[in-house]
């Protein structure tokens, strides 16, 4: 018993030491992000080290926050939660609208300023009273790579959609076999997050679908398993890739001519520029006079230098 | 060890053969005990941390207590499951299948709302005697059933929107439920005219702009938090002042033993696996109705997160013991240490490792407390 006290004061002190640590940069705006994303999705890791940057060079204190296995409903707690706290702003995404907009209107109507980043659409943003929409539009940037793959000769495809559970990641898939003018029909398959489960999916379905046309992935939880199964099946550079979003692997593969084209939705900017925004609106009151597009980019082996050495933390 | 679950027992006056135990020994020493402790540490923590953060305003109040509601609800069913010796690893498959079983009956095949919640529980109760049935009758694992009925619901939550609706969440449920007579039993809100008049007085705040501009920010207790503490205070009494209750620790502490003295081991342990069905049922019934919409991934991990209340709550793992009281103050622990953490400012990725550690303390104080009761080295 006499060892179980002496534990349970020492984690008391290290708690203590971990509370004081975190609340002692208190002065100014505060602003908390809510994301969307599981602990295991690691693209949003360049989001928070934008909230972070943006947060240190504004002088004000900002705040991560996400549901740990991505369920949204989750996600509606924390958003009431952060309201609770009484922040000068929040940073959220709109990944269903039916289950966040009752919190993300109740924050507005509670006198806090919200701006959408990432998931929805400009639309719903207004709809739930956000100051701005700042992400990419997903349909539009699929449907962009849709057009330029069928310029390239692709007739049919496979999207690796890892997240099955957001709309978004559907509609990139819509978008791309819009752009494509092909029905999506069972070219979409839920890989789930697991990087061999992934990896083993696709090999599976190109085994099954020799003809297969191209490969889309939705970031790099999917690209980086189907990078290590097309080159197990000797695929690589022989089909045509196009991946969302960037990350270590991804711009190595584009590099080596694995992958075609990553489209950047440049996170960065999504997490970076409300904080910047917000800040200026709060001191100021200077809002720009409309949403910020941050995406669709497209990065291919030409000029990657700066983006290879950024990938996967500003990129 | 059957009746370990209700304190020390009745001791009957005068015998020599039993040994005087103090009143204050008695009336501490209960399977709740660590549950208890743990709950005052927990506030008394979260007050000198994070007391002016908008922890323990109105608003900050019920977002914890309706997290530590939800935890409760699955809790509950979990705590009597396991006190009767058994596991159910599908309880978030379940929740996540139930919500998405009444979004496709009302929205999709457009029938009233309260058909579709009462289908859905009929279902739910069914997969959980199937569950039951299966691990009776076959004599293997709880944990290897139910592990399976984790993927096969899981799998169907995402199979079934997928094919019918070629989307995987499906909104529509509250524009469904509008005027609907049981929907409001799972999703309303109560005592709205106390917050009102809490609102009007200035002891809350209020919307500053907006349509609601005026109304309190907390404007009724979610039916989810009645939920919870109607399925405590039921499942207790059952728990500790019925035949069935005693019966519940008879199949956990020896089924064999049980058998022998006439107990219906069997039908106790499916009763129970449907109860705890019902439970997670209630869950998902209740996050349907206030969000107005289901997804294929709602309720992920929920299993362990009730299994982790209800071993902070007291509950032997092997069955046979345990307390319900103990379940729900384990919840309460669960959910306000989550959504506490960051009211205090603690990075969001910490709260697993306190988590971890405030489990191993309950386990390791449950346990010193157990070996009291019980008398075993």
């Amino acid at each position: 018993m006499n060892a179980f006290l002496k534990t349970m004061a020492v984690t008391a002190v290290a708690a203590t030491a971990l509370l004081g640590a975190t609340s002692a940069q208190a002065d100014g705006e505060r602003y908390v992000l809510v994301s969307h994303a599981p602990d295991s999705d690691s693209w949003w890791n360049t989001i928070k080290n934008g909230l972070a940057l943006a947060g240190e060079q504004m002088g004000v204190t900002v705040e991560y926050r996400n549901p740990p296995t991505g369920d949204l409903a989750d996600m509606a707690r924390i958003i009431e939660q952060a309201a609770a706290s009484g922040p000068d702003g929040i940073i959220t995404t709109l990944a269903d609208p039916d289950v966040l907009s009752g919190p993300i209107r109740a924050a507005v109507d509670s006198g806090i300023d919200v701006i959408i980043i990432n998931s929805g659409t400009p639309e719903q943003a207004r709809e739930v009273g956000a100051l701005m929409y700042v992400g990419q539009p997903e349909y539009d940037a699929g449907y962009a790579a849709g057009l330029r793959a069928a310029g390239d000769g692709v007739s049919s495809f496979l999207c690796v959609n890892h997240y099955i559970s957001s709309p978004s990641s559907t509609e990139r898939c819509q978008g791309f076999a819009d752009g494509l003018g092909v029905d999506l029909g069972n070219q979409m398959i839920d890989s789930g997050q697991d990087p061999s489960e992934i990896q083993n999916r696709v090999m599976a379905y190109l085994n099954a679908n020799p003809d297969t046309d191209a490969v889309l992935t939705l970031g790099p939880t999917s690209a980086d398993p189907t990078i290590l199964a097309l080159e197990q099946m000797g695929l690589a550079g022989d089909i045509y890739f196009g991946t969302f979003d960037l990350g270590d692997n991804i711009v190595q593969a584009i590099r080596d001519g694995v992958i075609q084209w990553g489209i950047d939705q440049q996170p960065y900017l999504q997490a970076y520029l409300p904080v910047v925004v917000m800040t200026n609106y709060h001191r100021f009151g200077v809002l720009p006079g409309n949403n910020i597009n941050s995406g669709p980019g497209f990065v291919t082996a030409d000029g990657l230098e700066m983006v290879e050495q950024f990938a996967g933390e500003y990129r | 060890m059957s009746d370990a679950g209700q304190g020390a027992g009745a001791v009957p006056a005068k015998d020599e053969r039993v040994k005087e135990i103090s009143g204050l020994r008695k009336a501490l020493i209960r399977p709740e005990l660590g549950a208890i402790v743990g709950t005052i540490a927990v506030f008394i923590f979260f007050f000198a941390f994070a007391a002016d953060s908008g922890m323990f305003n109105a608003q900050g109040i019920l977002n914890w207590s309706t997290v530590s509601a939800q935890f409760m609800i699955i809790a509950v069913g979990a705590c009597m499951l396991m006190i009767a010796g058994e596991f159910d690893l599908s309880v978030g498959s379940m929740i996540g299948f139930a919500g998405m079983s009444i979004a496709l009956v009302s929205v999709t095949l457009q029938w009233p709302v309260w058909i579709a919640i009462l289908l859905t529980f009929a279902l739910c109760i069914a997969i959980g005697a199937l569950n039951g049935f299966i691990v009776v009758r076959t004599g293997l694992p709880s944990f290897i059933v139910t592990l399976a009925f984790l993927f096969i619901l899981r799998g169907f939550t995402i199979f079934f929107p997928q094919l019918i609706e070629r989307q995987t969440i499906i909104g529509g449920i509250d524009d469904a439920a509008e005027g609907d007579w049981l929907a409001p039993v799972f999703g309303g809100k109560v005592g709205g005219w106390i917050f009102d008049w809490l609102g009007s007085i200035g002891a809350i705040g209020v919307f500053e702009r907006g349509t609601r501009a005026g109304e309190p920010i907390v404007d009724g207790i979610p039916m989810l938090i009645i939920w919870a503490l109607a399925l405590v205070a039921v499942a207790h009494v059952i728990l500790t002042r019925t035949q069935f209750g005693n019966w519940v620790f008879a199949a956990g502490g020896d089924a064999q033993a049980a058998r022998y003295v006439g107990v219906p081991v069997n039908r106790v342990k499916i009763l129970m696996f449907m109860f705890t069905a019902f439970c997670a049922c209630v869950f998902a019934t209740c996050q349907v109705m206030e969000f107005g919409s289901a997804g294929a991934d709602r309720g992920l991990l929920k299993e362990f997160e009730a299994i982790i209340a209800v071993v902070i709550g007291g509950a032997l793992l092997t069955g046979g013991y345990g307390s319900v009281i103990g379940a729900a103050l384990g919840a309460l622990i669960f959910g306000v240490v989550q959504q506490g953490l960051f009211f205090a400012g603690v990075e969001s990725s910490l709260f697993r490792v306190f988590l971890g550690v405030i489990l191993l303390f309950a386990v390791i104080l449950n346990t010193y407390i157990r070996r009291i009761i019980t008398g075993e080295r």
